[in-house]
């Protein structure tokens, strides 16, 4: 079989993972790609784990992957980055976002937030773990983390033979563009 | 060019292009997204969004018996509100192709069942076309239609969730018109007396026959000869998996048409491998079938017949191969979905948790989240519109157990209320029930993400509709006493609940506010914040249940991107330590 790559987005429901799934297969397309893209609606939307698949190669049967499959993570937040650990193939690269949101769980007391989640992940996994809710903030818009680690992604990725900030520029209304470029090229 | 494009979108464009003139649904995950994307065409069709899913099926098949392509769409556990009229439009027949959408959720996404929807295809005794990627949603679509039309039966399409919410590429092609003769009474064939009935039934099961010849040769079932070895038998998405997980000179029956079951194709093909293999999700819809009719084969056995597949589960049951993992040694906790920050349902849930002996019965939509902790305010959930009979049934059962210590609370939203809670709610008042029914209006379909129902004033197409007020239907009902409160007012919640369980009369209560997310209402946004020298550590914030409010360093805490100062946690504070700013 021809070489699929496959990528795994994790976060809460609410964090922006649509946006970056959407960059990323526009991306992906215009390269010549076979992309498929799983993502769930619902319920599990309502401030849930989510995870969004992103698969593509020459050919791409399967839109979804079991454990032991993803070539990449980009987790949004730090313990979903645990959560779908097993999915990453050994030794794979997981980009984790710096940040918590504490589950309902959690808030009322009834169970800690884990400790130590992004040392553990480093134990298994290549990790390139950044704050990018601070460099968005930096850059004056909370609400770019997402491209942020969208930028750190494809990077991590190498998939530098796509021209991205077109990508940015095709999909993005323009008075959120310059924002937005600036969140991509952030972490380098 | 090509699109990358959801099942969903695709089946819409499908059913657009094979020239669709009438259609009708009631939202549900996975489904709904196929009648969001049909307004794109105005002009060309009609569609529309029915109370339920019985009256959406009926609307179609209404459509088709006047002559044009009609279309529903609904959730799994919609067929069965639906299948009433499903079962007889099978015996009558159709006018313009008629087909039905089912989205079947395996591994219960978004649902309180998996149950195999194929299973109708077989009792309702209707065509079942399944796709397995986006452009056999789109392609299959004009199929079902063709056959629908040349076979004289429904066309159960049935998608799961990977097929609808998975994207994929696809190609359009362009709309064919299909201008019906002009309409007939037929009578014979539309009129569904004991007489008619007899006569369909026999016609049914000569078209069906007629229809399975055809299975044996028509394009939505091929196969791929790979080499002798092994073949699979497979269908849906469960075909994707299949592919990635045998090895590559393993051969495929892949399966678009799935009832009636192509068995001398099936049969031709199991006797070109050494070893056959059924591959589908849930249940052994197939291998059972292939097996009664004297064919070798594995499946279930290794498959197993609960939750959704994926390529790696597929090798792994089916080869032994484990593919390598691993595990890290932190642990997760868990993350389920909550009631959103400044959610309406959120004040209401918040009061009837503070009483033990209040029994609520709840319903399918977001407010099925009142039963999450810390608000943990139901006792039961069991379909669509059975928050209502369901408290009926429980009160009667407690008259007749002498317990008169429960009160008992029937809860929904106005969609289900307007979906077949109004049935409930006569039900209540006809049987001299003693259940209080709390309607929590948010004016909109809030789980599946925001549709127009009968109360939202608004109709699919975008145009504007009459809305039909809960509280008048309630009162021509007898129902007496209706409180109506803004479930963001703690004190006006709780005084409406003690008033409707001290009315003499029939009493209803209506919490009433439009859904946070409802993008046409603007609602004005706030923020809430804790005074930490206020502040005693007492957690009473807590128990509203807000993902915006946690506790940090001993002290109660509001996150300030989530908060939209609703103040349902600063009413419930006993220092007044949280105020809006």
């Amino acid at each position: 079989m021809s070489e699929v790559k496959s990528i795994l987005l994790v976060g809460v429901g609410g964090q922006g993972t649509i946006l970056v799934s959407k960059l990323l297969t526009a991306g992906l397309i215009k390269a010549g790609y076979d992309v498929k893209m799983s993502e769930v609606h619902g319920m599990a939307q309502r401030g849930g784990s989510v995870s969004t698949q992103v698969r593509f190669g020459e050919k791409v049967y399967s839109p979804i992957i079991g454990r032991g499959q993803a070539d990449i993570m980009v987790a949004f937040e730090k313990m979903e980055a645990v959560r779908y650990a097993e999915f990453l193939k050994p030794g794979a690269t997981a980009v984790i976002n710096d940040y918590e949101i504490v589950p309902m769980s959690v808030a009322t007391g009834a169970m800690d937030y884990p400790q130590g989640t992004i040392e553990a992940m480093k134990q298994e996994f290549n990790v390139i773990s950044l704050n990018a809710g601070q460099i968005a903030q930096e850059l004056g818009n909370p609400r770019c983390m997402n491209v942020v680690l969208f930028g750190a992604m494809v990077r991590a990725l190498g998939m530098d033979h796509i021209d991205w900030e077109e990508v940015l520029r095709e999909n993005l209304k323009p008075s959120i563009l310059d924002i937005n470029l600036k969140a991509f090229n952030a972490y380098k | 060019m090509k699109h990358l494009m959801s099942g969903n979108e695709a089946a819409a464009r499908g059913a657009y292009e094979a020239g669709l003139k009438v259609g009708a649904a009631y939202p549900g995950t996975p489904s709904t997204e196929i009648f969001e994307e049909l307004p794109k065409y105005k002009g060309e069709l009609y569609c529309e969004w029915a109370p339920n899913e019985k009256v959406a099926a009926e609307v179609a098949y209404g459509a088709s018996i006047a002559g044009v392509r009609s279309l529903t769409a609904m959730k799994h556990v919609g067929v069965n509100v639906a299948a009433d009229p499903i079962f007889t439009a099978a015996y009558n027949g159709v006018g313009g192709g008629f087909v039905i959408v089912s989205g079947d959720d395996p591994s219960m996404h978004s649902s309180q069942n998996e149950q195999d929807n194929r299973y109708y295809a077989r009792a309702a005794k209707l065509a079942c076309v399944e796709p397995s990627d986006s452009q056999e949603c789109k392609d299959f679509m004009k199929y079902a239609y063709d056959i629908s039309e040349k076979f004289d039966v429904p066309v159960l399409f049935r998608m799961t969730t990977r097929v609808c919410h998975s994207k994929s590429l696809v190609e359009f092609g362009e709309r064919e018109e299909h201008q019906p003769p002009e309409y007939k009474r037929n009578a014979a064939k539309f009129v569904s007396t004991p007489a008619n009935a007899y006569r369909n039934h026999a016609k049914l099961e000569a078209n069906l026959r007629l229809l399975e010849e055809y299975a044996n040769t028509c394009p939505l079932n091929r196969v791929e000869m790979n080499g002798t070895k092994i073949g699979v038998v497979t269908a849906s998405i469960a075909y994707q998996y299949a592919k990635e997980a045998f090895p590559e000179d393993t051969s495929f029956l892949k399966l678009g048409l799935t009832n009636p079951m192509p068995m001398e194709l099936v049969k031709d093909f199991a006797s070109k491998v050494d070893k056959l293999y059924v591959i589908e999700e849930l249940e052994p819809f197939m291998e059972e079938q292939i097996k009664a009719a004297g064919i070798e084969c594995v499946g279930k056995d290794l498959i197993g017949n609960m939750y959704e597949l994926n390529p790696e589960l597929v090798k792994s049951r089916v080869f032994g191969e484990q593919t390598e993992f691993r595990n890290v040694p932190v642990q997760a906790v868990p993350r389920p979905p909550a009631l959103c920050p400044g959610c309406p349902h959120r004040g209401l849930f918040y009061v009837l948790s503070k009483k033990k002996d209040y029994v609520i019965c709840g319903d399918i939509g977001c407010y099925t989240l009142g039963a999450s902790a810390p608000l943990s305010a139901m006792d039961s959930c069991v379909c669509m519109g059975g928050g209502f009979s369901v408290a009926q049934g429980m009160s009667k059962a407690f008259e007749m157990m002498g317990d008169t210590k429960h009160k008992i609370f029937g809860v929904l939203g106005d969609s289900t209320f307007f979906h077949s809670g109004m049935t409930g709610a006569a039900e209540i008042i006809y049987n001299n029930g003693s259940v209080i029914p709390v309607v929590l209006d948010n004016s909109i379909t809030g789980m599946t993400g925001q549709q127009d129902n009968p109360g939202s004033g608004e109709t699919l197409m975008g145009d504007p509709a009459p809305v039909l007020r809960i509280e008048d239907i309630l009162r021509a009902y007898g129902y007496e006493n209706i409180f109506i409160v803004d479930p963001r007012d703690l004190a006006a919640v709780q005084k409406a609940v003690d008033d409707a369980l001290a009315s003499e009369a029939p009493a209803a209560i209506i919490t009433r506010r439009p859904c946070l997310l409802l993008k046409k209402v603007k609602q004005e946004i706030g923020l809430c914040k804790v005074d930490t020298d206020k502040c005693r550590s007492c957690r009473s914030c807590l128990k509203v249940g807000c993902p915006a409010v946690f506790f940090k360093d001993g002290k109660a805490t509001i996150d300030a991107t989530l908060c939209i100062g609703c103040t349902v946690c600063a009413q419930v504070c006993p220092f007044d330590a949280i105020e809006r700013v």
